[in-house]
């Protein structure tokens, strides 16, 4: 029985943790925020220079070639500082389904790119302001050519490539698209949280590359977000630790009736919950990397358990966070509002919490009938 | 990461489970089904246990000199897992050995512990804990019952309340006042009795699920030998907190309909025409409670990785209790609730009898063992690390503490 990371997976946390901390990551976040670039370009160098790209990038492709196990450590600490940097975007979405699904032309032709950090990627499906479906993509993609508009895409100013969900005349497929083609046109959207830009691209007749086969690319889509679910959910559980931390160090420092407002029962208990809530999501975690990194079948439900109680976690940890420091938590000024809105973001950016309640429920009942 | 025994734990694993195959049935292949719950259980469970201790696997992490075998925590759980495939009688013996036991081995005397220890792993003899009493629960140190001393003895007159089991013991574990003069903390003293003793009076309590599986236990000028003071005199609470520390390992898991029970009743169910599990609402709840109880496997298995690894685990098993009871009070709720009007009806059918069991006994569940509310102050201060409430009690002694009414 080892539900646990090894020696050298801890080693890894412990040193992504102390150059998160170095490089006062949080408020590097706050300055994407309050900024009009919307990304911490200086900060994505140094961990593309740490080769943290390239973790999960066979050695052949000039990457580290290790294993989820070393990404959700690096993704947890990410989560932590609420670091302002395409990783989620370039890393779980774009390699990845390069990784999977992609052919040798493809993967020589952009993988060592992506270990050197001369090509940023993301994927991009929404496209109206309802969830997407196999059945509700209307971009369409003839011979290779791309007509149409997707939303909410993170990344796309720094990102050179995306990959797209595209509609073909034999169902869906994943295509790749080179950003600095004509045709192409970008366009910031304002969200909820500014320390990660989102923004619209237009097709305009833009050429690209199938990745898969024009028949199933939904699939292939469905598959590469469970899998990211994982990583994204480590990410929530990092920045619910440390929403909780937050909220911990202000109830012992902050008097109110001549004590500390973390010696009464109401903050107590308000505190209690949340590290329960977070020790479930963590716990999901551990056996949903577990499922990721040995690719079991129970991968649908062990993510969508750890997506499900990691979502449930941060938007608890960030929201009481905020109501622990009063009056103070509400002000611009104070960091509180940084996670509450990184929480939404998170719970919202690969599908929100009600949705991959229905996509657990789902998989337990496929898995009831084989 | 995986989920594999080491060579040594899997030979271990293998032994369990040869005696086990040779001595019980494995549940799903068993034929005594409820049986237990007709037949005597204490006798049975007695007969259980002795077979168990001859063999050496009545109490695995106890020395050899008093009927264990010194096995590791891991091999512990090893033990109780195989042990928990196979229908046997269980829930007599938890807290004798789960909090007395520990207590015995740490305060009493070689000799007692030579004369108590092997009949208690053996299940010759039952041992209860007298610890709360009607003005004293969540804050047990409050605690009235009043010892003095005579010469080489104590003579204890009081009352005690949720005594489980203590209608079937032999022996108990007691905590009392032996004065008033002193601050709540410092006043208590540690003792143990023969059950059997003259005065002692054990009173059923019917609960609300109908059963009676605790007590009232009255002391009526009982006369207890000072050989039998576990810790120095006034070393009460620190005698009390070890138990308690035992007493939250032990009381774990609510038994009951779990969510592979809700989802397997939802899919049959009708509701409004369709089946159950066709419902949003009812597809949001299995999958919250899908998580919890996932949560709580994997928290355990974390736990037991760090034990595999001969390191202390983590406080994570500190939520056990609390989420898993709270599930299973809404479990039962939404068993109930898919029948409609019909859901208060009772039944012979088992799924159903299941939900409405799991409705009563959950609140039980949420207050046995250190309320939620308790609980929830354990993590924020032990695991947290939050500051004590201010007490109104603090620096009074005992006798000048307000009590209320009761």
């Amino acid at each position: 029985m080892n539900l646990d990371f090894s020696d050298d997976q801890k080693f890894l946390k412990e040193e992504a943790r102390k150059f998160l901390e170095k490089e006062d990551v949080l408020s590097r976040s706050r300055s994407v925020l309050e900024s009009n670039n919307k990304v911490d370009e200086e900060l994505w160098k140094k961990i593309v220079d740490l080769g943290w790209t390239g973790i999960r990038i066979p050695e052949e492709y000039n990457g580290l070639g290790l294993g989820h196990l070393e990404l959700c450590v690096v993704a947890e600490e990410l989560g932590r500082f609420l670091a302002p940097v395409p990783f989620s975007s370039s890393v779980y979405l774009f390699t990845e389904t390069i990784i999977n699904y992609a052919n040798e032309d493809i993967k020589q032709n952009i993988l060592p790119k992506l270990v050197s950090g001369e090509i940023v990627g993301t994927l991009a499906v929404t496209e109206e302001l309802i969830a997407p479906t196999k059945d509700n993509i209307s971009l369409s993609c003839v011979d290779g050519i791309i007509n149409g508009k997707k939303i909410a895409v993170p990344d796309a100013e720094v990102a050179t490539h995306v990959i797209v969900v595209a509609r073909t005349n034999n169902g869906t497929s994943l295509q790749l698209v080179d950003l600095s083609l004509e045709g192409i046109n970008v366009e910031h959207q304002e969200n909820i949280d500014e320390s990660r830009g989102h923004f619209s691209i237009n097709f305009d007749n833009v050429q690209s590359e199938t990745i898969g086969d024009d028949i199933n690319g939904w699939d292939l889509f469905e598959s590469t977000i469970n899998q990211a679910a994982v990583l994204f959910s480590y990410e929530q559980i990092g920045g619910s630790q440390a929403a909780l931390d937050m909220a911990i160090n202000y109830a012992q420092e902050r008097y109110a009736f001549g004590r500390p407002i973390g010696s009464f029962q109401a903050i107590k208990h308000k505190l209690a919950d949340m590290y329960i809530a977070l020790t479930l999501a963590k716990s999901n975690c551990y056996y949903a990397a577990w499922a990721l990194s040995t690719s079991s079948s129970d991968l649908p439900a062990a993510s969508a358990t750890a997506r499900v109680s990691s979502t449930k976690a941060f938007q608890l940890c960030s929201k009481e966070n905020i109501q622990t420091h009063g009056g103070n938590g509400f002000t611009w000024e104070y960091d509180c509002h940084m996670f509450y809105r990184r929480s939404k973001l998170l719970s919202l950016n690969i599908g929100s919490l009600s949705n991959w309640k229905e996509k657990l429920v789902t998989s337990l009942e496929q898995s009831n009938t084989n | 990461m995986d989920f594999n025994d080491t060579p040594e734990q899997a030979k271990f694993r293998k032994k369990c489970n040869k005696w086990l195959e040779n001595n019980a049935e494995y549940k799903d292949k068993s034929s005594k089904g409820d049986s237990f719950a007709n037949k005597d259980l204490v006798q049975e469970a007695k007969i259980w246990q002795k077979k168990k201790y001859d063999a050496g696997w009545a109490m695995l992490h106890w020395p050899k000199e008093f009927g264990g075998i010194g096995a590791t925590p891991i091999e512990r759980i090893i033990w109780a897992n195989e042990e928990s495939k196979f229908d046997v009688p269980r829930g007599i013996f938890e807290i004798g050995l789960g909090m007395c036991g520990p207590v015995m081995m740490q305060y009493a005397s070689e000799e007692q512990k030579e004369r108590y220890l092997p009949p208690m792993a053996e299940g010759k003899e039952i041992w209860c804990q007298l610890f709360s009493e009607p003005s004293a629960g969540s804050d047990v140190a409050g605690l009235r019952s009043k010892a003095v001393q005579d010469g080489d003895k104590w003579i204890i007159n009081g009352q005690k309340v949720w005594t489980s089991g203590a209608h079937f013991s032999d022996y108990g574990i007691l905590v009392v006042r032996h004065d008033p003069n002193l601050e709540k903390h410092k006043g208590l003293t540690f003792f143990f009795v023969d059950m059997k003793s003259k005065g002692i009076e054990v009173k059923p309590i019917k609960q609300i699920t109908g059963g009676s599986s605790f007590n009232e236990v009255y002391f009526t000028d009982v006369e207890i030998p000072d050989s039998q003071r576990l810790g120095e005199i006034g070393d009460g609470w620190k005698v009390a907190i070890t138990t308690l520390m035992n007493e939250r390992l032990a009381v774990g898991d609510a038994g009951g309909p779990d969510v592979e029970d809700a989802f397997k009743w939802a899919k049959t169910q009708d509701n409004l025409g369709k089946p159950l599990l066709s419902d949003k609402a009812a597809r949001e709840s299995i999958a919250d409670w899908y998580c919890e109880t996932n949560g709580l496997k994997n928290t355990k298995l974390r736990t037991m990785s760090a034990l595999s690894k001969g390191d202390t685990p983590g406080p994570e098993a500190s939520i056990t209790k609390i989420v898993s009871a709270n599930k299973l009070q809404d479990i039962g709720n939404f068993g109930m609730d898919s029948m409609d009007m019909a859901g208060m009806l009772k039944t012979n059918n088992q799924e159903i009898k299941g939900f409405q069991n799991a409705w009563l006994g959950a609140p039980g569940m949420r207050i046995a063992g250190g309320t939620d509310e308790i609980l929830r102050n354990i993590i924020a201060e032990r695991v947290l690390g939050l500051p004590q409430d201010p007490r109104a009690d603090k620096g009074l002694a005992y006798k000048d503490i307000p009590s209320g009414n009761s």
